[in-house]
């Protein structure tokens, strides 16, 4: 337990010192609530555009830390042997993930510390909300998200997992049914959006907060679905080196 | 029991042979050099001593244990140097060396070690700012946090200056004077000659040799010395009975033991024919002919 303390020490002091990875985890998800929030310009179909928006955005930064912050920093670690070189302590393999898990919910807590408060100030009512629902939703969505990355992370060079995690967040920040509504995309594009696991976290996210979800049970089974292929898959494909 | 214990191991990569049934030991309180030339399967023998690769057939034991299957009770006394890299770029020096210290929890001091392998006044420097020679440096501080019962360094001093060289051997023999078992890899033969107990030698994935220079160098005497480029061979030899190979632009080589009269006859020749006599050097071959005759020389030699 002390060792995997003392790699998560080092894990979010590496967080915390890295901008890039505070302006994705932080900075994007807080400009796009408030933004999109004060400025009425998304089809969201709600009376205040808040009301969509949160649950969104709450998906979006469990994505950008889970996936991208995750996989990118885990993906560079490996390109500069940093997993090597760790892999020889007494840290080993199981306590480095631990302590990277570790870090993700350390971080995804500071997210909804700082999200959730500038939702309410903006305005965000929840319609019956379910904070625990919505609690196992970030986890599961976090599984599945971490998966992700840490497949392209363990296989990909540095540079290009960099390239890779970027372009996907983007893809499923669009498509994911965060800032736009599934309603609004084209049919072919809708379904691909329900099969993502973006779109099925914000649409369960949805579910939870707001009452608001357009497919709870298939996207809670789209979700679930996920956080166990990718996991599987990381853990089949990871190099170490 | 040897600290370390290499039997018959065999490392595929694919279709490739990159250690063939390789065996050898190395002892606690000495340096045990493996030495062989690119490509020859080092690292590929030392990352299974370290337990980061697996053996495709043989066995390795470290301190008795596997290490593929012990890591996690060897790691707390095993320092590993590894060939490039292994720190975050953005990391300091003092941080990274805290941090290690931190995860062997065996109270080595990290401002001590930094001091050790002096880069006290690169303490808040980043990986990324430290130069090759330095890079090392901080390398060889990390696999010191073990306080390492054995430590295996892949090329310890490449790219370092001399003055950082002679630190890192001191600190290596340090490390052996203190009862630690040394394994280091390198293809360079002066740190080899400088440091090791025992060598090691692995070419194309075979060992061609394991022993001590002395014994490396058994059977294999020579006179060597410079003169004037282009020496009439045939005449030294048909006067004395000297027969010498001309070796590099002036050098010359005589392949027969140490032996005074045969000297004196070299000096009286050269004398006599008005040719200067430099460098003259009798006895055991250089690492380097020995190292050249095992691995690339006459395969019966072997």
């Amino acid at each position: 337990m002390r060792i995997a303390l003392v790699q998560l020490r080092a894990e979010l002091r590496r967080v915390a010192g890295n901008g890039e990875q505070l302006l994705l985890t932080l900075g994007i998800p807080v400009m796009l609530l408030v933004f999109f929030s004060l400025i009425d310009v998304l089809p969201t179909d709600t009376k205040e555009p808040i009301d969509f928006l949160a649950p969104g955005i709450l998906a979006l930064a469990t994505m950008s830390t889970a996936m991208v912050s995750l996989g990118i920093g885990t993906g560079f670690e490996r390109s500069y042997h940093v997993l090597k070189r760790l892999g020889t302590t007494p840290l080993g393999r199981a306590r480095l993930i631990v302590a990277k898990i570790g870090s993700v919910i350390a971080v995804e807590i500071v997210q909804f510390a700082v999200l959730i408060p500038v939702a309410f100030a903006l305005g965000w009512k929840p319609d019956s909300p379910n904070w625990l629902l919505a609690v196992v939703g970030v986890i599961v969505g976090t599984m599945a998200f971490a998966g992700v990355g840490l497949t392209l992370a363990g296989r990909l060079p540095g540079e290009i997992n960099l390239a890779a995690q970027n372009g996907l967040y983007l893809v499923l920040l669009l498509l994911g049914g965060m800032v736009i509504p599934f309603a609004k995309l084209p049919g072919v594009v809708r379904a691909v959006a329900h099969a993502l696991p973006s779109g099925a976290l914000a649409d369960v996210l949805r579910d939870a907060l707001s009452n608001a979800a357009t497919q709870p049970t298939r996207s809670w089974i789209v979700l679930g679905a996920w956080a166990v292929v990718t996991p599987l898959l990381a853990s089949r494909l990871f190099r170490w080196d | 029991m040897s600290a370390v214990e290499v039997e018959h191991l065999t490392v595929r990569h694919g279709d490739l042979v990159a250690v063939d049934a390789i065996s050898f030991t190395a002892e606690a309180g000495q340096v045990t050099t493996v030495l062989g030339p690119n490509g020859a399967g080092k690292t590929s023998t030392i990352e299974v001593c370290e337990g980061y690769r697996r053996a495709t057939a043989g066995s390795v034991r470290v301190l008795g244990l596997d290490p593929a299957t012990h890591q996690r009770q060897l790691s707390g006394r095993m320092g590993v140097m590894l060939q490039e890299g292994g720190v975050y770029p953005g990391s300091a020096v003092l941080e990274t060396v805290r941090h290690y210290a931190a995860l062997y929890g065996n109270g080595a001091d990290a401002a001590a070690l930094v001091e050790s392998v002096g880069l006290t006044n690169r303490s808040k420097t980043t990986w990324r700012r430290l130069s090759g020679g330095e890079k090392q440096r901080l390398s060889l501080a990390l696999a010191l946090a073990a306080k390492p019962d054995v430590a295996f360094l892949d090329e310890p001093t490449s790219g370092v200056d001399i003055n950082g060289r002679d630190a890192i051997r001191g600190i290596i023999r340090d490390l052996a004077a203190n009862g630690c078992a040394v394994v280091l890899a390198t293809h360079e033969l002066d740190e080899a000659e400088r440091l090791a107990d025992r060598m090691v030698i692995i070419d194309r994935g075979s060992l061609v040799a394991d022993g001590t220079l002395a014994e490396l160098r058994k059977g294999h005497d020579e006179i060597r010395f410079r003169s004037d480029p282009g020496l009439d061979l045939r005449a030294l030899a048909a006067a004395t009975g000297i027969v010498a190979a001309e070796v590099g632009r002036d050098e010359y080589v005589i392949d027969a033991p140490p032996q005074p009269r045969l000297m004196a006859q070299l000096g009286d020749w050269l004398a006599e024919a008005g040719h200067p006599l430099h460098d003259l050097r009798a006895g055991g071959q250089r690492l380097e002919d020995v190292f050249r005759r095992l691995t690339r020389g006459d395969e019966n030699e072997r």
